[in-house]
């Protein structure tokens, strides 16, 4: 299974990516990195060009809920990448407790999952994708 | 307190080496506030301080990556922004905020993390200020996916603009952000060799006072060979009437959680900076792992520095031998050079070659197959250097990194000064450039 990991538009931290690459690799995924700072058509770019099972975008500066909304939105707007699973994770704002009302519009536009920094929450989301995956 | 003497032509650079010269280490906050009064009230607290203090103006987000209608909106409709945005504010607001402050006896560096500074380097000098700092790769890589190449042309005009727009009189000073990059687990060689080198690309684009940057790393013993290496590749390859000091930044990675440890970090860096000749230090504050520091915070990290600063005895002569950190930076720096005289083309050219390789950067133009580790005697040192002129350590473990090794290396030195190891399982608090730039490590490292 392959899994395209990308930081969000305006966020450029990259220990986050770092970490997570290496904690995905030790599943057993496949893993395209695409770094920090990635907006949304580069991300709905490099979707079509890697054609990954499931999208993981990190945000830890505190603007995860826009640059995720974005990211999901014009994700969904491509039919081709409208069923493809995005899991979000990390911050989705500056005040530092979660937000239902984020996460409930987030989820609204079309990300499966919103999961915080809760990385057991992660494993159990791609192992569900990874055994509902239909063989090549 | 300390006396600020008057004078119509404060100099960065020459404030630091005449506070050297009297056995003075310079302390400067990180500090930027959206408000003008609230800027203005931290620098006045910054000179205040019963410390040696330079002070700072650290600007926001939205002007760091060029966004300057973002930054006008948020000014305009009160949003709280995590720095001064120099160029959102009129010329004279930011001179109101410096009148009566800024000065012979307290220079003020503007510090930003732009890989595009031109709009930050013209708003500083309308603004009566000439001293800022960062660089072509420094502020580049680590911060998002500028192309090097266009980093280092905007870097080229924003050097010729603040060389030539100061004031008649005045000598404008640039820092080079080199020796900090990711901020943690690159070995030292690499970090002197790209302060070095962005040093020489700015004399050779106009500037004539300039500093030579070094993060505190794992190991007291090798950070001063690499202070050491610093100031003697200064003198060896900077034109001789070209303005220099070496700055060390207190530890930038995870940051102890505990009180005790923080403040004994603190104080061991304002110890190896005046033990190596550094001529200024970037103190962090104990609130920094949880948050961004208040000023009272600020100001007790910078009396706390210079206490324990006073305390430490004046560098001995350098014993002239050649340590690890200095062949392997004098390595890069000749591999670099060889490319090309004219930096602005070598730079590019060294980083698409992979003569220069930053550990863990993930940035498009970085060649990514370098690897640092911490030996086992608290040494930062090369499991792999791609193609770079050096060669990976010989007790380099050859077993792939992993992410709970990663943690625990993000974590060594938390966990030394807070005297316990990582957490299992928790992931830590990220050392991370960007975001608030200057206020790294604040921010959670998560999912």
């Amino acid at each position: 299974m392959k899994i395209l990991l990308s930081g969000t538009a305006s966020d450029s931290h990259t220990w986050n990516l770092v970490y997570l690459r290496l904690f995905l690799e030790e599943l057993g995924y496949e893993v395209v990195g695409l770094g920090p700072c990635v907006d949304a058509e580069l991300l709905a770019d490099a979707c079509r060009r890697h054609a990954p099972d499931a999208v993981v975008l990190s945000s830890v500066n505190g603007h995860g809920y826009r640059d995720g909304l974005a990211a999901v939105r014009r994700l969904r707007a491509e039919p081709a990448l409208a069923a493809l699973p995005v899991v979000l994770g990390g911050k989705l704002g500056v005040a530092g407790h979660r937000q239902d009302d984020d996460v409930a519009r987030l989820l609204d536009a079309g990300c499966d999952a919103v999961l915080g920094d809760d990385l057991a929450a992660l494993r159990g989301f791609l192992a569900v994708r990874a055994r509902t995956e239909v063989p090549a | 307190m300390t006396a600020h003497p008057a004078g119509p032509a404060p100099s960065f650079g020459a404030f630091v080496t005449a506070s050297a010269a009297a056995g003075r280490l310079v302390v400067q906050p990180r500090m930027g506030f959206g408000d003008p009064r609230a800027m203005r009230d931290g620098l006045a607290r910054t000179r205040a301080a019963t410390a040696h203090t330079a002070g700072t103006l650290t600007v926001d987000s939205y002007t760091r990556v060029g966004d300057l209608a973002g930054a006008r909106a948020a000014v305009a409709d009160g949003t709280r922004l995590n720095g001064y945005p120099i160029a959102a504010h009129a010329p004279a607001t930011t001179r109101a905020v410096l009148d009566g402050l800024h000065g012979a006896g307290f220079p003020v560096q503007v510090r930003h993390g732009s890989a595009r500074p031109e709009p930050i380097v013209r708003a500083l000098l309308a603004a009566g200020l000439d001293a800022t700092e960062g660089g072509p790769v420094s502020y580049c890589l680590p911060y998002g996916r500028t192309p090097l190449r266009d980093s280092v042309a905007a870097w080229v005009r924003a050097c010729a603009l603040l060389a030539e727009g100061a004031r008649p009189g005045s000598t404008p000073h640039l820092e080079s952000f080199g020796g900090c990059l990711l901020g943690q687990l690159c070995p030292p060689g690499l970090l002197v060799a790209t302060s070095l080198l962005e040093c020489l690309f700015f004399v050779r684009y106009g500037l004539r006072s300039v500093s030579l940057s070094y993060a505190q790393q794992t190991h007291p013993g090798q950070d001063e060979e690499a202070l050491r290496a610093l100031g003697r590749l200064a003198a060896e390859f900077l034109p001789a009437d070209v303005e220099r000091h070496v700055v060390l930044y207190t530890y930038m990675g995870v940051y102890p959680h505990t009180e005790r440890g923080a403040l004994r970090l603190l104080e061991d860096s304002a110890r190896l900076a005046v033990r190596a000749g550094a001529g200024r230090l970037i103190v962090k504050t104990a609130a920094e792992a949880h948050r961004i520091p208040t000023v009272d915070e600020n100001v007790r990290a910078l009396e706390t520095a210079a206490a324990a600063a006073a305390l430490e005895e004046a560098p001995g002569p350098d014993d002239g031998a050649d340590s690890e950190v200095y062949l392997e930076a004098r390595a890069l720096v000749e591999a670099v050079l060889d490319l090309h005289p004219d930096l602005a083309r070598a730079l590019p050219d060294a980083f698409a070659r992979g003569l220069l390789d930053v550990p863990f950067c993930l940035h498009p133009d970085n060649p990514g197959r370098s690897l640092g580790f911490i030996d086992p005697a608290g040494r930062l040192r090369w499991a792999r250097t791609g193609a770079m002129p050096l060669r990976p350590d010989a007790a380099a473990d050859t077993a792939p990194l992993t992410a709970d090794g990663l943690l625990t290396a993000l974590w060594h030195v938390a966990g030394s000064y807070d005297g316990r190891r990582a957490p299992a399982g928790e992931p830590p608090d990220g050392p991370a450039p960007g975001g608030g730039h200057d206020h790294s490590s604040a921010t959670p490292l998560t999912v």
